[in-house]
């Protein structure tokens, strides 16, 4: 339970880190990068996401017997 | 499980979604997808629990577990429906989060059937 928390916090900063790449490379000209990081990060935060939802589908299942 | 705990995990998933609404907004819905998902799968150890003993009253009052079963489907179901609907709708779009629930509304339909023919002829025994 506690692990969930601390990936609260790793999305939290993957899009800040993400939302300062990409502004750092649109100032330096390379706006096409930024794109490319930015799609990157959400694809991270993406999975990390729909595995949480896999749980929680799975355990909605067995607790609410929806097979 | 207390109360603290969940609001404090929620208040932290806000500030950040907030954060991040106005550089990556698609990152901020993806943020509020987890804490909703955090959220709930704390509180789901406690729902097990009081189904288990909805499910022993069931069976002393041996009322068949038919019912009880198809009770919890509609309970599961309007749930999830109603928890994707509403991040759907955190997203902007209505026109999906309709389509969902719709969809769930037809589920429960279709599970509910049954019980309802199953009432209707004891209705009419009863009668004739």
């Amino acid at each position: 339970m506690g692990q969930n928390i601390d990936l609260i916090f790793k999305i939290a900063g993957i899009g800040i880190l993400v939302a300062v790449a990409s502004m750092v490379l649109k100032n330096s000209g390379k706006e096409d990068y930024g794109l490319a990081v930015t799609l990157t990060g959400i694809a991270v935060v993406l999975v990390m996401v729909i595995q949480m939802l896999g749980t929680l589908f799975d355990e909605v299942k067995s607790v609410f017997k929806l097979f | 499980m207390d109360i603290l705990q969940i609001s404090g995990i929620a208040l932290t998933g806000a500030v950040l979604a907030m954060i991040l609404k106005y550089q990556k907004p698609p990152l901020a819905m993806l943020l509020s997808i987890f804490v909703g998902v955090t959220i709930f799968l704390l509180v789901l150890t406690k729902i097990g629990a009081i189904v288990d003993v909805l499910r022993q009253l069931a069976g002393q009052a041996n009322i068949s577990s038919i019912y009880l079963g198809t009770l919890l489907k509609i309970i599961g179901i309007a749930y999830i429906a109603d928890f994707i609907a509403q991040i759907c709708r955190d997203a902007d779009q209505g026109a999906i989060a309709m389509k969902v629930e719709l969809a769930a509304k037809v589920m429960v339909l279709v599970l509910a059937v049954p019980i309802v023919v199953a009432v209707l002829q004891a209705l009419l025994r009863l009668i004739s």
